[in-house]
């Protein structure tokens, strides 16, 4: 399986992405047989960019983020490929090397911060720590006055209090910061946040958003988002990658993807979220059916049981043959994986006018 | 409603392999177009089938030790009044900890209101005895947030949508399973299912099993609180086709209950926007969303993600709001918003906006109501209240006797650009 090289249009003046991941494969063994959560996935991100992934659930958007974080159990997950993390390979890298790394130069915020907090633990202690392990010479109380500094930058009011709190004492936007400040206590130069706005209010999702996007701006890191809100990834994201089933279907800068769809899944995604500037003609029109097994992939493309444009490619080319990722009309930089000949003009024609009859008017 | 084409269900026994016979072919886009709704539109002259005024619920905190003495009340619901329109939908968002599932609670008589009234066809649901309540039950269900967690996972799918018939004894009892299946088929799912548990079901699935069994006494009233949130976005758009083919088709008035303000847009032509126990601001859906008068429901849809504004480029300026929801344990005097209102004033801090009613269908309560940009500096209601400006109490003027929120609107209203009163 050829896969399309998608560096060249993420690489930044300054050099080679931070982040590579090239031809990544996650499999599981289950009482089942092989689980294929991921398939020949290649990404990357520079420094100073932010990657969206989206998807639905169960299309590998988390186990490929967490690959490369090396959270995968080495014994049985099947992990081949190559991530290149800063020009050091982690697929294979021994678990010592592994926990310098994590929570160091990358890490990960989680969806649930009341989960991932300790409840017996003060918040102060629980930042305190992860900055101690990687700064094994810095005393405790520079580890408390930088656990101070940190919940001061990420917004929490009155930071020399509350840094003795603990975390069922937080509000949930609170809690959400303290994962923030927490995975940027050590400067990372990669952040990976898991769905970190699903469980908010939209006030403290757009909080959120902004504080992310400053600290990115101040500390030029690269950050990958996953959610499956592309309402998310319009506001925070430069690219984005779209997932399903266990690989990248679409890949381009954000405003390609979302002004110029050209695949039938990203399509879906669109229509069925009504947006709120909307036209009321607009309609809300879903995926049907549900994502295929992982277990054995489809010999044809992996969304052609619910794909309602199939009928627009001759033949039973969808059901036989998986589509490369290929550019299509729009560029180099805009990839996707889809027989559809000329999808742009399909969307333009057909999609626009029912999710968004006042755009496709302008047009 | 053959339309609603069954899922294809991941069934453990079966293949993993998810075969075309049992996906089914996918419609082409024209059909699955058809089988859609537009955003639901407004009747106006629907008649309210329920009628909430004044409602309150206040849950008492009780101290530790012995005697446990009650030492305050958590707000949840202070005073609200609203009309659902038989047949129609009215939408209530606002961040966790507003009310707003308080308030379905209520309706569903969950729990014993602490004030007010619910006025359902000639009844006063909130005086009601539970014994009183029963047969009114069957006219006001309830579709819950989280579809793992509402269905007994010990009963099967036929067990749960069976039972309310049951209860109320819609069918007699050989009747049951019939009805079920044809609920079963209404809500898309195969009506050979009925004796497979909640497990075996996909979270989109388990979601039309609740509809069902809402469904199954056929209500006059649904209260859905949340009914999407827990889904996975390409299932939200079928729930709520779901939904509007029910609302289409049986003639249910919804209260729909979500703080996915576009959502709330796309199904409920009227929108309550609610604020720690009370609503701010009601209106038909154009007032709200696209002339917005209280500041929260400005700072609410600005901080909206826009899939829109990417295609334009540019971001919308954000109203940021400051900080958290206060306690409702001990809510700020006067204006409960003030603490996080860029426009907050003295005036604020002293007396309570009342819910002004300033549109034929459109309702604000707030000192200041005015376009984003465009607030008026000195407050509008001061001679309401018979105050001067700053919320002193003004020994001239007169204030304004029937300031009390009723449900409904009126035939006249404060024009906030002539400053008089206007007619419909």
């Amino acid at each position: 399986m050829t896969s399309t090289q998608t560096t060249s249009t993420t690489g930044t003046p300054d050099g080679a992405p931070y982040l590579e991941v090239t031809d990544l494969t996650v499999k599981f063994p289950t009482a089942d047989g092989l689980v294929n959560a991921v398939s020949d996935l290649s990404y990357s991100v520079p420094l100073g960019r932010t990657l969206g992934i989206v998807g639905e659930s169960g299309s590998g958007k988390s186990v490929s983020s967490m690959a490369v974080l090396g959270l995968h159990d080495a014994r049985s997950a099947r992990i081949t490929g190559s991530i290149k993390v800063g020009g050091r390979e982690v697929v294979g890298m021994d678990e010592r090397d592994l926990r310098s790394l994590r929570g160091n130069t990358v890490s990960m915020i989680f969806q649930d911060a009341l989960a991932a907090l300790h409840p017996f633990y003060r918040v102060g202690q629980q930042l305190a720590e992860a900055y101690r392990v990687h700064h094994p010479s810095a005393s405790k109380k520079e580890a408390r006055a930088r656990a101070i500094d940190m919940l001061d930058r990420v917004g929490i009011p009155s930071p020399k209090s509350r840094v003795d709190d603990f975390p069922h004492q937080f509000s949930g936007g609170m809690r959400q910061r303290v994962m923030i400040a927490m995975g940027l206590i050590n400067d990372p130069a990669l952040l990976i946040a898991d769905e970190p706005t699903t469980a908010l209010d939209v006030t403290v999702q757009a909080q959120i958003l902004d504080l992310l996007q400053d600290l990115q701006r101040e500390f030029n890191s690269a950050i990958i988002m996953i959610t499956h809100d592309l309402g998310v990834i319009a506001e925070i994201a430069d690219d984005v990658l779209v997932m399903y089933s266990g690989r990248a279907v679409e890949y381009g800068s954000t405003r390609e993807i979302l002004s110029h769809p050209e695949m039938p899944y990203t399509w879906g995604l669109l229509s069925s979220v009504p947006d709120v500037h909307s036209d009321t003609n607009a309609r809300m029109i879903p995926i049907p059916g549900t994502p295929p097994s992982l277990l054995n992939p489809l010999p044809g493309c992996p969304f052609e049981p619910r794909c309602a444009h199939r009928d627009k490619v001759p033949g039973d080319l969808c059901s036989t043959t998986l589509p490369e990722l290929r550019p299509g009309g729009r560029g180099a930089g805009h990839v996707k994986r889809c027989h559809l000949p000329d999808p742009d003009a399909i969307y333009e024609a057909e999609v626009l006018p029912e999710i968004a009859p006042d755009l496709a008017k302008e047009n | 409603m053959s339309h609603l084409r069954p899922e294809s269900e991941p069934t453990p026994d079966d293949k993993p392999v998810l075969a075309k016979d049992e996906v089914g072919e996918a419609p082409a886009f024209d059909d699955l177009v058809e089988q859609t709704h537009t955003a639901n539109v407004l009747d106006p002259s629907a008649k309210p089938i329920l009628t909430v005024d004044n409602l309150k619920m206040y849950f008492p905190i009780k101290s530790g030790g012995v005697v446990r003495r009650k030492v305050g009340d958590v707000q949840a619901v202070d005073g609200i009044s609203f009309e659902v329109p038989a047949g129609g939908s009215l939408g209530l968002v606002g961040e966790s900890g507003c009310g707003k599932s308080t308030t379905g609670r209520l309706i569903t008589r969950l729990y014993k209101p602490t004030g007010g009234s619910m006025r359902f066809e000639g009844h006063d649901l909130a005086q009601l005895t539970d014994k009183e309540m029963k047969p009114l039950r069957r006219e006001v269900q309830m579709i819950f947030q989280d579809p793992y967690s509402s269905l007994n996972p010990r009963h099967t799918v036929g067990t749960i949508i069976g039972t309310p018939l049951q209860v109320h004894g819609i069918v007699p009892k050989n009747k049951v399973l019939g009805r079920v299946q044809e609920l079963l088929e209404v809500v898309g799912l195969n009506p050979e299912h009925y004796n497979r548990y909640p497990n075996e079901f996909s979270g989109g699935q388990r979601q039309r099993i609740g509809i069902a069994r809402a469904l199954a006494l056929q209500p006059k009233v649904m209260v859905a609180d949340e009914p999407v949130s827990a889904l996975d976005v390409s299932i939200q758009a079928q729930v709520i086709n779901l939904m509007q083919d029910i609302q289409a088709e049986f003639g249910v008035a919804f209260l729909f209950i979500a703080h996915d303000l576009a959502i709330v847009r796309h199904f409920c032509p009227e929108v309550a926007v609610m604020y720690l126990g009370k609503i701010v601001e009601i209106g038909d859906r154009e007032s709200i969303y696209s002339h917005a008068r209280h500041p929260y429901t400005q700072a609410l849809l600005s901080a909206v993600p826009d899939v829109k504004q990417a295609v334009i480029g540019g971001r919308r300026e954000r109203i940021r709001l400051e900080g958290d929801v206060p306690s409702p344990i001990n809510p700020p005097s006067g204006c409960r918003f003030r603490t996080r209102c860029p426009l907050a004033q003295e005036i604020c801090a002293k007396h309570e906006p009342p819910l002004l009613q300033i549109g034929k269908r459109h309702k604000v309560a707030c000192h200041f109501p005015g376009e984003i940009g465009k607030h008026p500096t000195e407050p509008l209601t001061a001679r309401l209240l018979g105050v001067d400006h700053a919320g002193n109490p003004d020994p001239g003027a007169s204030p304004s006797t029937d300031l009390d929120t009723k449900p409904g609107y009126d035939d006249t209203w404060f024009d906030l650009d002539t400053k008089t009163f206007a007619r419909a």
